[in-house]
């Protein structure tokens, strides 16, 4: 088994764009799909876990979620199988950080104050140094 | 009423969330890897690479971690959530330089302390926004 072809710095952008913007759309529908359901442990508590399930699975804001978290796990095998983890990884990661503090301060309308801010970007510095 | 201060359970799923990722893509990883490349004429392969037994371990541990993950986001803001797990890559890090004694290089370290206190700053801080009392409910 040979190693994997080379690819031109496009294709790697492109690869990891696509996992960041599939990821980054997945997980604000997910987090507004659970914001909208409420507290699980409270719905566990008042419905059980067959309540918590149907909740969560009769959402259809969820599954949107779902699929395109879906599509940034394809996104990413596919990343994996043409780039080395040792670029993918803290490029995906890191980026995901930021463009997720953007969105959900844009769509998710959270308080993403000063702390929230220096908190995404030291992470953000530290996930791509510690996984390059 | 303002979740701002986690209670014990809570902390415990934040932590399992931190674990499971980074352990299930290090899983991912190694199954992926081991495969010939596959190009997008043939996408189909990236199914059949679901069915090998690194990514499906790999895939068991992403399910524990994506339960818990939307059980966090249904009491704390993405905003929240994310940097707090990210804690899990330094757990990662230090198993790997103390239990398998691999070394751990300047920079790594560096990052290590770089998320601690990414994680701490978030952490201090609530959990969710508060949102205002809708009309009617007062």
């Amino acid at each position: 088994m040979g190693p994997a072809p080379e690819v031109n710095h496009w294709a790697e952008a492109a690869m990891i764009a696509a996992v960041v913007l599939c990821s980054t759309t997945g997980e604000v529908l997910t987090a507004a799909a659970m914001k909208s359901i409420g507290d699980l442990d409270e719905v566990r508590a008042h419905s059980g876990m067959k309540g918590a399930i149907r909740a969560v699975v009769t959402c259809p804001l969820f599954f949107a979620g779902v699929g395109f978290l879906a599509l940034a796990f394809f996104s990413l095998l596919f990343a994996l199988n043409h780039l080395p983890l040792s670029l993918v990884a803290p490029a995906s990661a890191s980026l995901t950080l930021v463009t997720n503090a953007i969105a959900a301060k844009i769509f998710l309308k959270e308080n993403v104050d000063r702390r929230r801010w220096t908190a995404a970007v030291l992470v953000c510095i530290g996930v791509y140094l510690l996984t390059h | 009423m303002a979740h701002e201060k986690l209670k014990l359970n809570q902390y415990a799923i934040l932590a399992v969330v931190s674990v499971s990722a980074p352990l299930g893509d290090t899983l991912l990883d190694r199954g992926m890897s081991r495969m010939p490349a596959i190009s997008l004429a043939h996408a189909g392969a990236l199914v059949a690479a679901v069915f090998t037994p690194w990514v499906i371990a790999g895939i068991a541990l992403l399910i524990c971690f994506f339960a818990s993950y939307i059980t966090a986001l249904s009491w704390a803001d993405l905003t929240y959530v994310l940097p707090a797990t990210a804690f899990g890559n330094v757990l990662v890090a230090l198993l790997s330089r103390f239990w398998l004694h691999e070394q751990i290089s300047l920079s790594r370290w560096v990052g290590i302390a770089l998320i601690t206190v990414g994680v701490g700053f978030v952490a201090q801080g609530p959990s969710l926004t508060e949102r205002p009392a809708v009309e009617g409910s007062r």
